[in-house]
């Protein structure tokens, strides 16, 4: 049995977890040899394109995917119990309780014929069956109230369509945090919000993870959402994890080109005018049929600085990157860094160049 | 709601105002004369013009329309005496006419039998629901699973075979040939509540079996669609059971497309079901009715439509109750 973990430990373990689904197409690969940590108190954001896999892997963290259509393998520790494989009992009693899944787009995600207050009342009766419907009801209130919702005891017998998208998203995250999970996955949580809203909602989460210190898994296209919130980022393409390190490595020194790819399509106000925002060419591989060697070849601008055909014939392992402990990187780029600063950072930050003089 | 009940109730009253006219004026505008059956049946088919005219002015078809409409309206709330050429018969309110073929009241006809269709509605539409909904949601749980596609590929097989052969058949066989269940009878309700059950058990079966196929299909295809919702993913990640999932969060969203097809189904069988009462010798309103428009009965007709008009108007009123009630975004007005 697992002891409580303290801060300190990794809460969830994810090892080597491949996700495939079998279609009439062909077996689709969602998500490939992934492996990743998260410890109490710590973010971690996982960032890439649509289709890189990345909700796909934290759902399986819930076990959320349909046990007849979805092969998984590999394991996944939540405080040391083995997920991989648990009944939809054990499983049950995880969902919503120790492990909070939180999603974007708050108008879909919530029930438009039930009250909000009935929705987290629901949540938390669920994992407290003894808890009479008032204490459900004030522990609903209560949440709300931590969330910032103006009027609570008002909003608790309002409807989801009676909320504004911010409102919408705080209830949400009011639901995930009900029953104090020790781990919240935060899928795309500021999408489809304007961008004030947006950084309230991060705020929020923040101020939360404090109080609480749980391990938040924060799953964005954003690397502006990462930057703010994550202490450890990974970089995930066509399924596999390709870039793994904390949030300040990955981000000024990063190693593969699919990261140099992100940072340079980020748009910034507050940047150089002779900053560019180059958007990354082609569009993100099949898994039905991903291409062979590294999967970022057909779109990787510096293929040919690899000697042979490495690119295209090879998978590169994921592998400690020249600087930084615990830095990782899935590139066969000899001289990865020297790359970025001869060529990438020149467009995407010329300021930084300048002061390097 | 008060004002959506008085805006719908007045205009669903047009509605069926609308109706009546209209079936009175191609009764009396129509290609043959509306007395000219009753003339040959009465004259053993020696209906001379003579005679025609003579039946045309019992029945009260040389005074203009609108004097005969509006005698038959206001019966509707007061006391009148109809005079069929010399006969006179006492039509006490709500006068619906009386029938050109026997002289009885309608109104009579019509208590007497629409219980007879009532109970067939209730007991055909239950069944609908029960068995079509509950087969729905489970194929629905499973889909694409073999159980599923032998269902959906059953349910199609079934309901391409016309319906009074399915009804015809059930007779002959379960009735005629084995009695594995009684001949159909109609015993009212509060007389045995027990005969009234038993009486009708086969009927039902026959018309909810064949009618719950439809809808497994519609509760079938909206549950797999209210299953891939993002709130039903929601619901998971709570951590409730399945059941909990499906029967509260996916089931109810999956119910209105269901009801809408349902309110309607309600005011068709409602207004009588000819197949079902002919083949099992049922004393509906269904019968009557056509029986009624072969020999250009007037006021029988009118009134088996106004049953059809009026059953429309308020199954909708009902349905769209019903949609606000299960969804809050819906607002009466």
């Amino acid at each position: 049995m697992s002891t409580a973990p303290t801060s300190g430990d990794p809460y969830l373990v994810v090892d080597d977890l491949t996700v495939r689904f079998p279609t009439a197409d062909g077996l689709v690969q969602a998500v490939t040899g992934l492996s990743y940590q998260v410890e109490l108190g710590k973010t971690l954001g996982i960032v890439g394109e649509s289709g890189s896999g990345k909700s796909v892997s934290s759902m399986a963290v819930l076990g959320l995917h349909d046990r007849r259509s979805a092969q998984i393998s590999g394991s996944i520790k939540v405080a040391g119990t083995e997920v991989v494989g648990l009944s939809e009992g054990r499983m049950r009693e995880l969902r919503g309780n120790a492990v909070a899944m939180i999603f974007q787009d708050a108008l879909a995600s919530l029930h438009p014929f039930y009250k909000i207050g009935a929705q987290l009342a629901e949540a938390y009766r669920t994992h407290h069956p003894k808890a009479t419907k008032k204490e459900a009801r004030s522990r609903a209130l209560e949440m709300l109230e931590r969330v910032g919702i103006p009027q609570p005891d008002k909003r608790i017998d309002q409807y989801p369509h009676q909320f504004s998208g911010g409102m919408r998203q705080r209830a949400m995250i009011a639901m995930g945090l009900i029953n104090d999970p020790s781990l919240l996955i935060a899928d795309e949580p500021t999408t489809a919000l304007d961008v004030t809203v947006q950084a309230q909602i991060l705020d929020l989460l923040q101020d939360l993870q404090q109080e609480f210190n749980s391990a938040i898994i924060i799953i964005t296209h954003d690397l502006g959402v990462v930057a703010e919130m994550a202490d450890d980022v990974l970089v995930m393409y066509a399924g596999r994890a390709v870039e793994y390190g904390s949030a300040k490595e990955v981000l000024t020194r990063p190693e593969m080109p699919y990261t140099w790819g992100l940072l340079s399509s980020v748009p910034d106000v507050a940047a150089d005018t002779n900053a560019r925002m180059i958007p990354i060419p082609g569009a993100p591989p099949s898994l039905l049929d991903p291409p062979s060697g590294c999967p970022f070849h057909p779109r990787c601008a510096h293929r040919e600085k690899v000697p042979g055909d490495l690119c295209r014939t090879e998978l590169p392992e994921l592998l400690p990157a020249v600087h930084g402990e615990g830095h990782l990187k899935r590139c066969h780029l000899a001289d990865p860094e020297a790359v970025f600063a001869a060529e990438v950072l020149p467009e995407i930050a010329p300021e930084m160049v300048e002061e390097k003089r | 709601m008060f004002s959506f009940l008085v805006k719908r109730i007045l205009s669903g009253s047009l509605i069926v105002v609308l109706v009546s006219v209209m079936i009175y004026a191609l009764f009396w505008y129509g290609p043959k004369s509306p007395a000219l059956e009753l003339c040959r049946r009465d004259t053993n088919n020696r209906c001379t013009p003579a005679k025609l005219v003579e039946f045309e002015d019992r029945l009260g078809y040389s005074n203009p329309i609108y004097e005969e409409y509006g005698k038959w309206a206001k019966g509707l709330v007061a006391d009148r005496t109809i005079i069929h050429g010399t006969s006179e018969y006492d039509c006490p309110a709500p006068c619906l006419g009386i029938s050109y073929r026997d002289k009885s009241l309608v109104t009579d006809q019509f208590k007497e039998r629409f219980p007879v269709t009532v109970s067939l509605a209730v007991g055909a539409s239950a069944l609908y629901l029960l068995i079509g909904v509950t087969v729905g949601v489970l194929a629905a749980r499973r889909r694409g699973s073999v159980a599923d596609k032998a269902l959906v590929a059953s349910t199609l097989v079934f309901s391409s075979i016309p319906y009074y052969l399915v009804a015809l058949l059930s007779f002959l066989i379960l009735t005629l040939s084995t009695s594995v269940f009684p001949e159909a009878k109609y015993v009212p309700f509060l007389d045995d509540p027990l005969a009234w059950f038993s009486g009708l058990l086969l009927v039902w079966l026959v018309m909810g079996l064949y009618g719950a196929t439809a809808y497994t299909r519609y509760s079938r295809g909206s549950m797999v669609e209210a299953l891939g919702e993002d709130y039903v993913r929601t619901a998971r990640a709570k951590g409730l059971r399945m059941r909990t999932v499906v029967t509260k969060h996916a089931l109810r969203s999956a119910l209105v497309p269901v009801i809408t097809i349902f309110g309607l189904d309600v005011a068709f069988l409602l207004s009588g079901t000819v197949f079902t009462e002919k083949i099992f010798s049922l004393e509906g309103i269904g019968k009557w009715g056509i029986d009624a428009v072969n020999i250009k009965d007037l006021p029988v007709v009118q009134a088996t439509t106004l049953v059809l008009a009026v059953s429309v108007v308020v199954m909708n009123i009902i349905v769209d109750i019903v949609y606000s009630i299960l969804d809050p975004r819906v607002r009466l007005a």
